[in-house]
């Protein structure tokens, strides 16, 4: 049973199946964008969507979490004694993840579950995740994840494919989770769907037309480019707003934070970002990146080389664009990539003409 | 699987003001639980996050040594919230330790080597960590001479100076140790750390490292020096701050380039640190 096919007469019913093991996720209409949420009882995700306003990332590492509780009553036995929360470990299901924002979860998973040590708030969500990736037909004009080792019907990082077709929809099943998902619901009309799917991945992968190039990011000095004459030029227009490091599926740093209400007390890891002077400001009031450069050149500069250095995968960004559409002021990874990567052989070339 | 953000829970079992200012105070900690103190075995160099419940974590230097057991020790400068918190703390009362944390110095490298300790104003504690490990007599054979030139602006400013003052008396160490200004009973050196390190550090050779902690002035002004003196960019060992928070290398926050000084360091070579960009 690799392909199965479900009748989208069986989807609702196959969902309602689910829902007695599984918390469903998926995609949902607001306003005028999509976003991943939880799903009601009975309520269907909304395929209409080429992909969400925020990444789903919130659903494994939510942007505000309590990891740490305590009591600060002195009459209690444990008081100042910190215990970890208990954090909801039963089985899950993203419906309707593009490729892009699965894999995108692998490159995560390499900063949260390391040789050395591990998250286990963040491993335990993974674990009790199921990833049902829905194929892109449709990308968007900012989309660009041909050039990033994924595309729009990529399966890394997926447990089933589902390909929507007229009537049904094919899904492939990838890993034991999702055999595990797809009789849960009760699918299991095997079909052959290989020659369909290789056929629609071709003209879906034809229509990303925007690419980058990254060919020669590993093996640019890194001193080099972080001294790069452009950095001042892309960051002009920026406005530290965060926006991009927020809305980026691959966008890992946090905050630790503590909070009191009376006598009792928690911690929590807070979404952060290294556009905010914030983030790394020292108490002394030393600042090692202080200025919005500096912040910007960061993010760019973790993404695509000491990321590439660092874990030899490719760049940390799946191409997914939303950071492109939605910095206020166009700034495009895909200018920046092409700049990095093509650093000193355009300098080079300069200087031969002159 | 270990939780790493989970501290370990500690009493603080004695608090001794360190300098005649009272901006830095020594805490000694003693573990609830049986068996966190193996647990929390540690190398002398590395840090642990010291955890306030409701109000926060900071990374400090373990002042304690390997060699000391039954408690761990932090020398903490009075600076911004949490530090200011522990300021006001007291005996008895209940928090959390979590780490150890970063790597150490490199104590199989500087086997059977000369040691040149350079530390200035309050970052002397993980070098005193350093030297308690040196001294004992179980390592004192396993590594060269020893010397310490450690520098602050008034007598009265010096860490640990009771067990300075019992070095000084040792003959297996070479202490150096300088005040800014003359001051009444001084009977040591004066003047600033990275002159005194010139006239009385030991020439760098391939036998010799330097390990060198400080303020960034005394650091600008001491590397120099050690130059100079013949010290390789290799041989110049070096700790690094930057703001903290998980410290074991997720959060993101104290990168510099692709090395995190959490987890990579805080523990580099001058060398290594030339190969990164100065965002610390
Ligand atoms: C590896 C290492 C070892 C250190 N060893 C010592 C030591 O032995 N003794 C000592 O007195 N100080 C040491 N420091 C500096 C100490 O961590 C800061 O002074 C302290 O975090 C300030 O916290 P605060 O809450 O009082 O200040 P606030 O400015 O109120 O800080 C709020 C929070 O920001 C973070 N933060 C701010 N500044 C720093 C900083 N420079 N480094 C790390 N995190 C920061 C902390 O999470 C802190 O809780 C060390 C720092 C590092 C990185
Ligand atoms: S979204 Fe654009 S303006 Fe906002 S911080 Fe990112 S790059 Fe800067
Ligand atoms: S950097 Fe931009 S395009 Fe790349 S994964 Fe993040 S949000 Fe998407
Ligand atoms: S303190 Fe979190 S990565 Fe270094």
């Amino acid at each position: 049973m690799t392909f199965v096919k479900i009748d989208k007469k069986q989807w609702a019913q196959g969902l309602a199946t689910l829902q007695k093991s599984y918390r469903l996720f998926g995609p949902s209409k607001e306003k005028d964008y999509y976003n991943y949420k939880a799903l009601d009882v009975g309520e269907q995700p909304d395929f209409g969507f080429s992909n969400t306003r925020l990444s789903p990332k919130a659903i494994l590492f939510p942007q505000s979490e309590t990891i740490i509780e305590f009591s600060l009553d002195e009459n209690a036995a444990d008081h100042h004694i910190m215990k970890s929360i208990e954090t909801d470990s039963s089985p899950r299901a993203i419906l309707g993840i593009r490729p892009c924002d699965a894999k995108a979860v692998r490159l995560v998973n390499l900063n949260f579950d390391t040789p050395e040590y591990q998250d286990p708030y963040w491993v335990k969500a993974l674990d009790a995740t199921t990833f049902v990736g829905l194929a892109c037909d449709d990308p968007k004009s900012t989309c660009f994840c041909t050039s990033t080792g994924c595309g729009p019907y990529n399966e890394e990082g997926l447990d089933l494919l589902l390909i929507e077709e007229d009537a049904q929809y094919l899904a492939k099943v990838l890993t034991d989770k999702g055999r595990a998902f797809a009789e849960a619901a009760g699918w299991n009309t095997a079909t052959d769907g290989e020659a369909d799917i290789d056929a629609r991945k071709a003209t879906a992968e034809a229509k990303i037309t925007a690419s980058v190039s990254m060919e020669n990011l590993k093996n640019q000095d890194l001193m080099d480019l972080h001294g790069a004459s452009f950095w001042e030029d892309i960051a002009f227009a920026c406005i530290n707003c965060g926006t991009c490091t927020f809305t980026c599926p691959t966008c890992w740093c946090f905050d630790l934070q503590d909070e009191v209400h009376g006598k009792t007390g928690k911690r929590m890891k807070n979404w952060d970002s290294c556009m905010f002077p914030l983030f790394t400001l020292h108490t002394t009031g030393h600042n090692p990146r202080g200025t919005k450069t500096q912040r910007l050149r960061q993010r760019f500069m973790h993404k695509l080389k000491y990321f590439v250095d660092k874990y030899d995968t490719g760049i940390m960004c799946v191409g997914c664009g939303r950071c492109v559409s939605q910095c206020p002021v166009n700034i495009d990874i895909r200018r920046v990539c092409d700049l990095m990567n093509n650093y000193k052989t355009d300098e080079a070339a300069c200087t031969v003409q002159d | 699987m270990l939780n790493p953000y989970l501290p370990y829970p500690v009493r603080i079992d004695d608090i001794e003001i360190a300098t005649e200012d009272k901006s830095l105070k020594t805490f000694k900690f003693v573990f609830l639980n049986p068996g966190d103190e193996e647990k929390f075995a540690y190398n002398a160099g590395q840090f642990a996050e010291l955890s306030v419940p409701g109000v926060g974590e900071i990374p400090i230097g373990i002042a304690s040594s390997p060699v000391e057991k039954g408690f761990v020790k932090f020398t903490v400068f009075r600076a911004g919230v949490v530090t200011s918190h522990l300021h006001n703390m007291k005996v008895g009362d209940i928090m959390g330790l979590r780490g150890p944390l970063g790597n150490w110095y490199p104590w199989d490298l500087l086997e059977g080597k000369n040691i040149l300790i350079v530390g200035g104003g309050f970052a002397f504690t993980t070098l005193r960590s350093s030297i308690i490990y040196m001294l004992d007599p179980e390592n004192r054979s396993r590594f060269g001479n020893i010397d310490v030139v450690y520098g602050a602006r008034t007598p009265g400013m010096l860490l640990y100076k009771d067990e300075l003052v019992a070095w000084e008396k040792r003959d297996d160490i070479n202490m150096h140790l300088t005040i800014d200004a003359p001051a009444d009973g001084w009977e040591y050196n004066v003047g600033f750390t990275p002159p005194v390190t010139e006239q009385k550090a030991p020439q760098g050779d391939d036998a010799t490292y330097a390990i060198v902690c400080g303020p960034p002035i005394m650091i600008k002004f001491t590397l120099p020096v050690l130059e100079k003196l013949g010290y390789a960019h290799d041989h110049i060992i070096m700790s690094l701050e930057n703001r903290m928070k998980c410290g074991f290398g997720m959060c993101g926050r104290c990168g510099i380039g692709k090395e995190l000084v959490c987890k990579d360091g805080p523990v580099f070579t001058l060398d290594q640190i030339n190969k990164t960009p100065k965002e610390y």
